[in-house]
């Protein structure tokens, strides 16, 4: 009797040690799946740039921020953060292209989240951060900062606006496009 | 002792109005916050007291009586306990006073380049400091009891407390580095810039674990209190001392999961990091499997039969059954959340969002929380020498909380998916995309309602057991086990799983670090809070 307990101890002991193993190698095996099958990626290179330089010249002058097409047809979209506002406030991208997101911070931590997306993104000053998603239908999204900059952290919240890519191309006949109300 | 208790529980209540007036001031209950300084200062306060000083005293606190329970020695070294007290409090007035002046609104987690007044860091150091006298005092019991006990095996309470104190020391080194040779000098004035990555990257070695060291008193609390208040047994010893080494183990090398979205630490890094998280639930999960299979011996001796019929048996009149109970469930849920925003992936959805807010106040405040009131009530009457008699005030207490905590999370997990950001003094909602998150934000309001009442309640009990009449009470006792065991050499000492300790960190963040310190031109002008652009 006694032993009988005992091995059934055992047994249940055991069976629950798989269950375990089995969740962990799982959801592994699901990220590692999806890594290479969709390649979702979470920001993966490290660039570094100058925040007290990058307004003067390089990458993320003014001139040079918002969405434009690439020559292999996908969109490349340059925003910066600083206290309290994103540049450009509202983000134009194309429908379902493939989209790079490169930002970077003027000061201090920012990021972003796109709604109903999995667009998240941290921006850290000194750093470039790269992101690569595509949106499959028209819309508009919010895009709040996410990350507590200071006292009117809560203030800055962008917009993106997904359009069919003939109005994009339209919009970026001159080079780079935004949807910011003039 | 009962100092320790007192003033941790004193921070908890204040922290905890100061989260339900946060929970206030950002519903659609009234209008716009007028200043929203005002509310960072109120988050960097309540995260600061819950985060650090609530659960570094208890586990401060609960340890020495664990030396003097489990170990029948008085504890060597009082004054210098006194003194990691004194340093404590010190600390907590340290960096209370500019938080409560609106100098140093940075909130709890220190993310450079913004940076707040000197003394809030120098505050929080001195906290970690006095908790450091705590860890080498353990230490230095344990060997006083080694020494007078050669070849005994180390009692259960005090071998999982020594492993929850060299877990803080390896853990909080991490934040003290980038406090002390990074924050520091720059509020100090000394330095103008900082590398805003690399602190990242250092409070991630802290900032996870952290949550360890807070779930260490509890899980001590589920192994050598709850079989044996409830009139149970403990399942396995063996088991129980596994489970702590492996939180020693895999506490630490993990911490990149909170860096998951941020660009300056590679993906293999943060793969890694993946992995080595989904091993930190597997002592969870085992102690889940043992405490359960503990509870069950309990409702069969109380004479339950078949496959559920236990469960009916158990004695859930008694606060630490229920106390158990709601712990279990809300760590299910924490966990299930937990093991989602390990993946990677699925982070993308949630990271930085209300999700996260609610994943890690059920696991502390849900799961770990309710396990110190349970402590708390069961400890009380040796403390004090008094009965503890308000069985139908902790019930209410303990059900206050379980349903509060439920009320305040699961709306915020709602709203997380539905992409809320945390860390907001207000929302816009007659913006259209955020309006229909308004009415989650009142739920929430009345859940921390639920949770006030209950915090209120749990210092009632405690401070009428102070004028309860005296007793003679039993000498305390911790769980027995099942059936005598043999204890592996392995499981009672510390050595090999320190070295995997230290050597597991090493790899998992020395890469990362030393990239990051070879890297030229990362540091960048630092900012202080409130300052004008």
């Amino acid at each position: 009797m006694e032993a009988d307990v005992h091995t059934s101890a055992v047994r249940a002991e055991r069976r629950w040690a798989l269950i375990v193993g089995g969740i962990i190698v799982f959801l592994t095996g699901m990220v590692v799946y999806m890594s290479l099958h969709w390649a979702a990626m979470p920001p993966l290179r490290m660039e570094t740039i100058d925040p007290a330089t990058l307004h003067l010249s390089g990458e993320f002058v003014e001139s040079n921020l918002g969405s434009a097409r690439e020559a292999d047809g996908s969109v490349t979209v340059r925003l910066l953060g600083s206290q309290y506002a994103f540049t450009p406030q509202c983000v134009l991208v194309p429908r379902d292209t493939p989209v790079l997101i490169r930002g970077t911070s003027s000061d201090v931590m920012h990021g972003f989240s796109v709604s109903d997306t999995n667009v998240n993104v941290m921006l850290a000053p000194g750093y470039i951060s790269q992101f690569r998603t595509r949106f499959a239908r028209a819309g508009e999204h919010v895009m709040p900062c996410h990350e507590f900059c200071g006292i009117g952290h809560a203030a800055m919240w962008a917009r993106v606006k997904v359009v069919e890519p003939e109005e994009f191309d339209r919009a970026a006949a001159n080079g780079r496009a935004n949807c910011v109300k003039r | 002792m009962l100092w320790h208790f007192w003033i941790a529980f004193a921070a908890f209540f204040a922290a905890l109005l100061l989260g339900e007036w946060q929970m206030y001031i950002r519903s659609p209950l009234r209008d716009w916050i007028g200043n929203p300084e005002l509310y960072y200062r109120s988050v960097t306060a309540h995260g600061s007291a819950m985060g650090y000083v609530f659960p570094t005293l208890v586990a401060m606190g609960f340890g020495y009586a664990i030396v003097e329970l489990s170990l029948k020695q008085a504890l060597i070294g009082k004054r210098w306990a006194w003194a990691g007290l004194g340093l404590v409090v010190l600390g907590t007035v340290t960096a209370m006073a500019p938080v409560s002046m609106g100098l140093a609104s940075v909130l709890y987690t220190f993310y450079p380049p913004l940076i707040g007044n000197a003394f809030y860091y120098i505050g929080i150091v001195l906290v970690v400091v006095g908790s450091w006298i705590w860890v080498a005092l353990m230490s230095v019991n344990l060997h006083a009891w080694r020494k007078a006990h050669p070849g005994g095996v180390v009692p259960l309470p005090m071998f999982a407390n020594v492993a929850g104190a060299y877990l803080w020391a390896w853990t909080s080194l991490g934040a003290a580095i980038e406090l002390l040779f990074q924050i520091i000098p720059v509020a100090l004035g000394l330095r103008q810039t900082i590398d805003a990555g690399l602190a990242r990257v250092f409070f991630s070695w802290t900032l996870h674990a952290i949550v360890y060291f807070w779930l260490m008193p509890a899980y001590i609390a589920f192994y050598t209190l709850v079989p044996r208040a409830i009139g149970g047994r403990l399942y396995s010893d063996t088991m129980a001392r596994l489970s702590f080494i492996l939180f020693l183990v895999f506490s630490m090398p993990i911490g990149v999961h909170h860096l998951f979205q941020d660009p300056q630490v590679g993906s293999g890094v943060k793969f890694m990091h993946a992995v080595f998280t989904g091993l930190v639930s597997v002592p969870t999960l085992l102690t889940i499997f043992t405490i359960t299979a503990s509870v069950e011996i309990a409702g069969r001796l109380r004479g339950g039969t078949g496959v559920l019929g236990w469960v009916k048996r158990l004695p859930w009149h008694n606060p630490m059954m229920l106390a158990v109970a709601f712990s279990f469930i809300l760590l299910g849920f924490g966990g299930a959340g937990g093991l989602i925003n390990m993946s990677y992936q699925l982070d993308f959805a949630v990271h930085n969002t209300q999700w996260i807010t609610g994943h890690f106040h059920l696991i502390f405040g849900g799961a770990i929380v309710i396990m110190y009131f349970a402590l708390a009530y069961d400890l009380w009457p040796h403390l004090t020498g008094r009965a503890l008699k308000n069985g139908r005030a902790m019930r209410w207490q303990l059900w206050l909380w379980f349903v509060g905590m439920i009320v305040l999370t699961f709306p915020w997990h709602v709203v997380g998916i539905m992409g809320m950001p945390r860390r907001m003094a207000y929302f816009d909602y007659s913006d259209p995309a955020v309006a229909p998150q308004a009415i989650t934000v009142i739920i929430t309001f009345i859940g921390g309602l639920l949770l006030v009442v209950s915090g209120l309640l749990f210092l009632l009990v405690l401070a009428r057991g102070h004028r309860a009449e005296q007793i003679n009470l039993p000498e305390f006792t911790f769980s027995q086990t099942v059936h005598a065991e043999r204890t592996p050499l392995a499981l009672n000492g510390y050595g090999l799983w320190l070295a995997l300790m230290i050597g597991l960190s090493v790899v998992n963040y020395g890469y990362p670090i030393s990239q990051l310190i070879a890297l030229p031109q990362t540091s960048v002008p630092a900012v202080p809070i409130g300052s004008q652009p």
